[in-house]
C-alpha cells in the first residue's frame, strides 16, 4: 500500500458512514459511551456530607450505585478573617461547600434546596455533569423551594462545582463552590490521609482585617483586586488548631480547588515536593512536582509523602496572595527527626571569598561581646522572621508574635530551652491562642547564636529588655535550669 | 392610539371607586426613552415609555391583609393551589392575622403572582411591565437615571447584602427618589407583569432560542449593561419563580396608565 494512512481515513470513513446509516433511520437511539457502566443497581445511597477540610470516605464498590446528594443554599455572614464578617452565599453553609465523592458510572440524585430566609435564586452547575449548563438549567431554585435532577458521572476526575445564577462572578466570589470527585472504577490507591481545600478571592469593600462586617465590592470585582485570597474562605481555616496533620511517612493526598471567580493558583507547599499530581484534576499523572497550577474553575488533585517533620506551609505561590492576603495554610507532620534528609548543620558569617571554607559543625567564629546584638539581628533575620516575620508580629493564626510578646516577657530565660528543643502545643500570645510546630534550633545554633538572637528579640521590638547569657544557653542545653 | 380611550375609561373608573378603601398613593412618571439594561436581541436598545403613574410604595401586608378581607377568594386556605403555593403569606399568623412576623408597614411578601395581579387590579391598576419598571428604577435620589455612577450601583448592593438573614425592613427608611418613588432597589424584589415572558429561562446563561434572557456567560448578549448586579440578581430572582410561587422576599407594587388620576 502506498498510502496506509489515507487507506485507514478512507476505511474510516466508510465505517462512519455505513454506521451512520444504519444509525440514521433509528434516530432515537441513544449515544453509548464505553465509560458507561449501566444502569444504576442495588439500593440508592445518601452521600455522606462532612465539612472540609474533611474529605467522605474512599468508595469500594464494584458496581454502579444511586447517589443521593443533597445541597442547601444558605446565605451566612460568618467571620473572613479575626475580627471581619463578611456575608457569604455558601453550599450547606460552607466554604467551599462539602465534598462530594462518586464512583464513574455512578447516577447522581441531586436534591438543592434554598434556604427559606435566602434572598436570591440559586442553583448548581457541576463540571463533573455533561448536559445543558452542567445541571444549572434544572437546579434553578428560588428561596424555600427545593430542585432535582440526576446525571450519570460518565468521566472520572476531580471537578468543580459552582452557583451559575446571575451575577455568577457575585454568586462565586461570595463562596459558592466545592468540588466533586468522581473516582475511577477501580478506586484510588489508599492514602494515609485526604484532604480537601478550595481557594477563592475575595472582594471587600474595607482594606485587608479592616474590622467589622464588610460587603461585597463590585469595582474590586471587576479590576480582579481582590482583598483576601484564602484556602476554605476563611484566614486560618488551614492554620494553628485548623492545621492539616499528618505523620512522618505518610502518604498524604490533596483535593485542591480553585473556585476563582478570578484568581488562578500557583499551588505550592513549601519544603514538599508531589510525587503525584492529577494535572487539572484529569487523568494525567505528572511526577516531581513544585508548584502545581490550577485554573479558576479547575482542579488538582496532589500526593506527597512526609518525609520529615516540622510545618509545612501550603500557598498561592503568586506570593503576594500568601503573605498579604491571607492565602496560607499549614500540614504540620509529627513524628522522629529525619537528619538525612534534612540537617540545618551551622549558620554565621560567612568565610572570606573565595576562599570557602569548607561546611564546619563547629559554629562560626565567637561574635564580639559588642556585636553581641548584630549578631543577633542576624540570627533573626536568617532564621526567625521567616515565621515570626522581619517586625516580629508573627502572622496571625499561623506564628505567634515576638513583638510585645506577654509571653516572651514572662519567662525570658524559658525562651533558651524553646529555641534549643522547639516547641509543639496549644499556648496563648497576646490573648490569641497558637497551635502550631516550632522546629529545634539546638543543632543548628550555637550557644553565643541563642543568646545573642534572644537578647537581640528582648530588647527590640517593644519588649521588656534583659540579657540572656551563653552561659545560660550551655546550661540548658546540658539540662540544667539557667 | 387605540388603547387611550379605554385608558380614560380606566380612569374614570379608578376615580368612582377609589373611595371604597384609604387610596394609596401614586404618582405620575412623565414618559420618556430610556436604554434598558437587558439587551434586545444582543444589543443595548432604546426603550419608549409612555406615562404611566406609579405607587410611591410597594404594598404593605396591612394593605394586602384588607385585600383578602374584601375578597375572601385570595385568603390563605381558600385560593386555589393553582393560583397561589403553599407558602403564600406564609409569615402571617394566620389567614386574617398578620401576627409578629409581618407588620403592617411593611412591605406584604410570599405573594403569587396572580395574587399581586388580583390586587393591583381591585384598585383600577396593574402590575408594572419590567421596562416600566426598570425605568423608574434607574433614579437615585437626586438622579432619574444614576445607572452609570459605581457609588450608586454599590450603594444598593450594599443595602440587599447588609439585610442578610432578615426580612424587608419597614418602608420608607430612604428617601424618595428622583421621580418621588420609595423603596425600589432596596428593599425586596417585585413583580413585573410581564416577568415570565421576559425572564423564561432558568439557566440564565444559556443564549440561544427566542427571547431567552442569557446572562453570564455566553450570554453576554443578554445584558447590555454588565454592572448592574443588584438588577441581575433580581432577575434571577424572579426568574426562578412561576406565578404561584411565593417568596418571602418578592412582593410588588401597582401602577396606572396614564397619570393615574
Amino acid at each position: 500500500m502506498r498510502h496506509p494512512l489515507l487507506s485507514a481515513i478512507v476505511l474510516a470513513l466508510g465505517l462512519g458512514l455505513v454506521l451512520g446509516a444504519h444509525a440514521a433511520p433509528a434516530g432515537a437511539a441513544p449515544a453509548t459511551d464505553p465509560a458507561d457502566l449501566g444502569p444504576p443497581r442495588g439500593a440508592p445511597i445518601e452521600e455522606a456530607m462532612v465539612a472540609p477540610p474533611n474529605v467522605p470516605p474512599p468508595i469500594h464498590r464494584n458496581y454502579p450505585a444511586r447517589v443521593i446528594v443533597r445541597l442547601e443554599t444558605r446565605e451566612v455572614v460568618k467571620e473572613i478573617a479575626d475580627g471581619v464578617r463578611y456575608d457569604f452565599w455558601t453550599f450547606n453553609g460552607t466554604v467551599p461547600g462539602p465534598m462530594i465523592r462518586v464512583r464513574q458510572g455512578d447516577t447522581v440524585e441531586l436534591h438543592l434546596k434554598n434556604a427559606p430566609d435566602s434572598h436570591m435564586a440559586h442553583n448548581i452547575d457541576l463540571h463533573a455533569v455533561m448536559g445543558p449548563g452542567g445541571g444549572a438549567a434544572a437546579s434553578m431554585t428560588p428561596p424555600g423551594h427545593e430542585s432535582v435532577f440526576t446525571f450519570k458521572a460518565m468521566r472520572e476526575g476531580l471537578y468543580i462545582y459552582h452557583c451559575a445564577t446571575p451575577p455568577v462572578p457575585m454568586h462565586i466570589a461570595n463562596g459558592m463552590y466545592g468540588l466533586i470527585l468522581v473516582e475511577p472504577p477501580q478506586g484510588l490507591p489508599k492514602a494515609d490521609r485526604e484532604y480537601y481545600v478550595v481557594q477563592g478571592d475575595f472582594y471587600t469593600t474595607g482594606a485587608y482585617h479592616e474590622p467589622g462586617l464588610q460587603s461585597f465590592d463590585m469595582q474590586k470585582l471587576l479590576l480582579e483586586q481582590p482583598t483576601y485570597v484564602l484556602f476554605n474562605g476563611r484566614e486560618g481555616a488551614l492554620t494553628g488548631a485548623n492545621a492539616l496533620t499528618a505523620k512522618v511517612g505518610d502518604t498524604v493526598r490533596l483535593f485542591v480547588g480553585d473556585g476563582g471567580p478570578n484568581l488562578v493558583s500557583s499551588f505550592h507547599v513549601i519544603g514538599q515536593i508531589f510525587d503525584n499530581v492529577n494535572v487539572e484534576g484529569g487523568t494525567l499523572v505528572n511526577h516531581n512536582v513544585q508548584t502545581t497550577l490550577i485554573p479558576a474553575g479547575g482542579a488538582a488533585t496532589v500526593e506527597m509523602k512526609t518525609l520529615v517533620p516540622g510545618t509545612f506551609l501550603l500557598v498561592d505561590h503568586s506570593i503576594t496572595r500568601a503573605f498579604m492576603q491571607g492565602a496560607l495554610g499549614q500540614l504540620v507532620v509529627s513524628g522522629p527527626a529525619a537528619p538525612a534528609i534534612y540537617n540545618k548543620v551551622s549558620s554565621g558569617p560567612a568565610a572570606p571569598s573565595p576562599a570557602a571554607a569548607p561546611m564546619a559543625h563547629a559554629a562560626a567564629p565567637v561574635a564580639a561581646v559588642n556585636d553581641a546584638m548584630a549578631d543577633g539581628k542576624r540570627v533573626f533575620t536568617q532564621i526567625c522572621a521567616a515565621c515570626h516575620q522581619g517586625n516580629g508580629m508573627g502572622l496571625p493564626g499561623a506564628f505567634p508574635p515576638l513583638a510585645m510578646s506577654d509571653y516572651l516577657n514572662a519567662d525570658p530565660k524559658g525562651a533558651i530551652g524553646i529555641v534549643l528543643n522547639g516547641l509543639s502545643g496549644k499556648i496563648t500570645v497576646n490573648n490569641t491562642g497558637y497551635e502550631s510546630v516550632m522546629p529545634a534550633f539546638g543543632t543548628q545554633l550555637n550557644d553565643d547564636e541563642v543568646a545573642h538572637v534572644l537578647t537581640y528579640v528582648l530588647n527590640n521590638f517593644n519588649n521588656k529588655g534583659g540579657t540572656i547569657a551563653p552561659v545560660e544557653v550551655k546550661a540548658v542545653r546540658a539540662g540544667r535550669k539557667p | 392610539m387605540i388603547r387611550r380611550p379605554a385608558r380614560l375609561l380606566l380612569i374614570a373608573t379608578a376615580a368612582t371607586v377609589a373611595m371604597t378603601a384609604a387610596a394609596a398613593d401614586y404618582v405620575a412618571i412623565p414618559g420618556g426613552v430610556f436604554v434598558s439594561a437587558l439587551a434586545v436581541d444582543g444589543a443595548a436598545a432604546r426603550i419608549a415609555i409612555e406615562p404611566f403613574a406609579m405607587r410611591v410604595e410597594p404594598v404593605t401586608n396591612a394593605e394586602f391583609l384588607d385585600f383578602v378581607r374584601m375578597h375572601p377568594g385570595w385568603q390563605r386556605g381558600q385560593v386555589s393551589p393553582l393560583f397561589a403555593g403553599p407558602q403564600y403569606l406564609s409569615a402571617w399568623q394566620g389567614p386574617l392575622t398578620l401576627g409578629p412576623d409581618a407588620r403592617p408597614g411593611q412591605p406584604v411578601t410570599s405573594v403569587s403572582w396572580f395574587a399581586a395581579r388580583a390586587f393591583c387590579a381591585s384598585e383600577q391598576a396593574r402590575l408594572p411591565t419590567w421596562y416600566e419598571w426598570e425605568y423608574v428604577a434607574a433614579a437615585d435620589v437626586t438622579r432619574r437615571d444614576a445607572r452609570r455612577d459605581p457609588a450608586r450601583n454599590q450603594d444598593i448592593l450594599d443595602a440587599i447584602q447588609g439585610s442578610t438573614g432578615e426580612r424587608p425592613g419597614a418602608i420608607g427608611r430612604h428617601r424618595a427618589d428622583a421621580w418621588g418613588v420609595r423603596d425600589l432597589n432596596r428593599l425586596l424584589w417585585e413583580w413585573t407583569g410581564d416577568y415570565a415572558a421576559m425572564f423564561p429561562n432558568a439557566d440564565a446563561r444559556v443564549a440561544g432560542a427566542g427571547p431567552s434572557l442569557a446572562l453570564c456567560g455566553g450570554s453576554a448578549l443578554a445584558f447590555a449593561d454588565k454592572n448592574q448586579f443588584a438588577l441581575m440578581m433580581r432577575i434571577a430572582a424572579l426568574t426562578a419563580l412561576k406565578p404561584a410561587d411565593a417568596a418571602p422576599r418578592v412582593g410588588f407594587r401597582c401602577v396606572r396608565e396614564g397619570h393615574g388620576r
